[in-house]
């Protein structure tokens, strides 16, 4: 990837979190950093130990490859190697990646001048992820409460996890999450349409303006939330989408073991018709 | 000051979480039910456990009595049942029923003063079917009630009716043009979904060879949906027993099923198949024993359209994955696990063997329901 004749002017030192100067350099486009140095360590090691995983598996069908957490006796200890202490090692790794990543994106801000908008937003989808594997298993009191690493492996899980409480889609903390992922998909596609039919106009007509956008929502729904609004909203809408899924996986379990259909009764008991 | 707005809409998300999560704290009791990482689990709060295994503490037995003596039904007159037993064994029962059965009105709640052979109250009657049945549960069902057995107070736990029976369910008053087709009213029967309200009418009773028609297996075989005929409101069906099945056992749907697969006996716990012979007794029970009792049965002791009260899956379990958490009180009432008359014209726990059996082989080649 080439350097933009720009580009060098904001390769400045300083910024980073940790490491002072050591790693505060670019391999061609990307930023280093102590963190970058981390990220790759726990991915690289990561990667390994899934690789000798699935060797020590019986297949090699990429679908099929299975690495599983330990069996719930261990509760929260150290599980043999081939017996979930694998899966352990390799949550370990994918949480230290994804947060070394978190923590790289903030040195990049730092030496921008920038806020922290990406990396607080990239921590909630790795809040997502340490929501599973980490926080509600530790709830629940054992490790094998966690996913496991494989394309359908998981996928089973999830299915089992849903029956667990019967009908998770009467789980109150799901509708919303699924409420804020199609909203996101709307306000997403809704606001890409919008860029799209002003910048990109048919042949011979000319690029539209900020008040042409404004207008067409102003016509069509009485309201544009602006330029800078659309995305604070969009941010919104897609922080709360991985906020309330984390949520409603870890209230499942630790807050609530019965069917998640039960859990309306609430409603059926108000004193008003009850 | 914007980290400030931020760390108030994080805080207003907490504070929404605690709102839902009202409701009971970690870590619950867990149980594995498959290979690890599958997520076959059960989950159960402690609090609710120990309530539970209070719930289910069995009365200690009749003290035993000696053998021999004369036969109850050469002594005493219209002994249809247990005419066989010495009457010490009888008398021995006779406690016991009332103790499970009529605790605060002893034993007049079946006899009356004039003599204890009369047939004149209805109790007395459905005692007698309620007996038979019992013994037939023991003998010819073990594949379902084997290990524990079933007494009287499997169900009755000291009440004049179990606690938790039913009868054809009319659904509740709507207004003119909503329809309610059965379903949407949150009942305890569907476990507090909206699925339909009374599976068990369909399920639970009526005509064996129909039986077989009903929609049981609804999920497809196949990853795309190529003939799979059943539709959803027969898919809704199954699922509403199946979700009375978990709340009456306090247990989930993967106790018995990989959810990848339900239909799939081989990743199905034994368990399963425990389930499988239970419903065949439990329409046994309400075709044989209970709805032959309708004519004579007094109104309020039938349901909203006259059918009597009948037995599903809650009637013994109540709440327990096992009645009783499993303990067997049928080993103090040996006369209760066989049968003291002439035993049914036809065994129906080998018919039943007979046709799970032809099921299973069939099992691979019949594709939906």
């Amino acid at each position: 990837m080439s350097l933009l004749s720009f580009e060098k002017k904001y390769r400045v030192r300083g910024g980073t979190l940790i490491g002072g100067d050591l790693f505060d350099f670019w391999v061609g486009p990307f930023y280093v950093g102590f963190f970058g140095v981390s990220t790759a360590f726990f991915t690289i090691l990561g990667t390994a130990l899934i690789l000798i995983g699935a060797s020590q598996g019986d297949t090699w069908n990429v679908w099929q490859i299975n690495i599983a957490p330990p069996d719930l006796s261990y509760g929260l200890g150290v599980a043999p190697l081939d017996e979930g202490g694998l899966w352990q090692l390799i949550t370990i790794c994918a949480t230290g990646a994804f947060g070394s990543w978190a923590l790289r994106q903030v040195e990049i801000s730092r030496k921008l001048g920038m806020g922290l908008h990406i990396p607080f937003a990239f921590s909630f989808a790795i809040l997502a992820y340490v929501t599973l594997v980490i926080i509600r298993p530790v709830l629940l009191g054992a490790w094998g409460h966690g996913f496991p690493y494989g394309i359908l492996s998981h996928l089973d899980w999830v299915s089992n996890v849903g029956y667990q409480f019967l009908h998770f889609h009467y789980n109150p903390a799901h509708m919303i999450a699924i409420t804020f992922f199609f909203t996101t998909a709307m306000a997403l596609s809704m606001h890409g349409s919008l860029i799209l039919m002003a910048s990109d106009p048919a042949e011979g007509e000319k690029v539209k303006t900020g008040e042409h956008e404004n207008t067409f929502f102003r016509d069509d729904i009485g309201y544009s939330i602006g330029a800078l609004g659309i995305h604070r909203l969009g941010l919104f809408l897609a922080l709360s989408a991985a906020w309330w899924s984390a949520l409603c996986i870890v209230l499942s379990g630790p807050f609530w073991t019965k069917g998640w259909p039960e859990w309306w009764n609430w409603w059926l008991e108000l004193p008003i018709w009850n | 000051m914007k980290i400030f707005n931020s760390l108030k809409a994080v805080g207003l998300m907490v504070a929404g979480c605690l709102f839902l999560a009202a409701c009971e704290n970690p870590p619950p009791e867990a149980v594995q039910r498959g290979y690890r990482g599958v997520g076959q689990e059960l989950l159960y709060n402690p609090d609710a456990l120990s309530e539970a295994i209070a719930n289910n503490q069995v009365p200690a037995p009749q003290p035993p009595i000696p053998a021999g003596g004369p036969k109850a039904g050469d002594i005493y007159e219209n002994v249809e049942v247990l005419g066989d037993l010495s009457v010490g064994e009888f008398t021995r029962l006779m406690v016991a029923i009332t103790e499970w059965v009529s605790p605060e009105e002893g034993c007049n709640y079946c006899h009356v003063d004039e003599g204890f052979q009369y047939d004149t109250k209805y109790t007395k009657k459905v005692a007698r079917v309620m007996i038979a049945m019992t013994q037939k549960a023991n003998v010819a069902w073990g594949d379902h009630v084997g290990g524990a057995g079933v007494t009287c107070y499997t169900c009755h736990r000291g009440q004049n009716i179990p606690e938790y029976v039913w009868a054809t369910d009319p659904g509740r008053p709507h207004p003119p043009g909503v329809m309610t087709a059965g379903q949407n009213i949150a009942s305890v029967n569907a476990a507090y979904s909206s699925l339909p309200n009374d599976s068990f009418s369909l399920y639970l009773e009526g005509d064996e060879e129909k039986a077989k028609d009903l929609p049981w297996r609804v999920a497809g075989r196949t990853a795309l949906p190529n003939g799979n005929a059943a539709n959803v409101k027969e898919t809704e069906w199954i699922y509403s027993l199946m979700m009375h099945f978990s709340d009456s056992l306090g247990v989930n749907c993967t106790h018995c099923h990989n959810t990848r697969a339900f239909y799939d006996w081989e990743q199905s716990s034994p368990e399963r198949v425990r389930a499988w012979h239970g419903i065949r007794m439990v329409r046994e029970m309400n075709n044989d024993y209970i709805n032959p009792t309708t004519d004579w049965l007094p109104d309020h002791r039938k349901g909203p359209l006259g059918d009597p009260l009948k037995v599903n899956c809650a009637t013994c379990h109540q709440g327990a994955y096992q009645p009783l958490l499993g303990a067997n009180m049928v080993n103090d009432y040996p006369n209760l696990a066989k049968y003291t008359v002439a035993a049914p014209t036809t065994d129906v726990g080998e018919e039943a063997e007979a046709a799970a059996e032809s099921e299973e082989n069939t099992e691979g080649m019949t594709a939906g329901n």
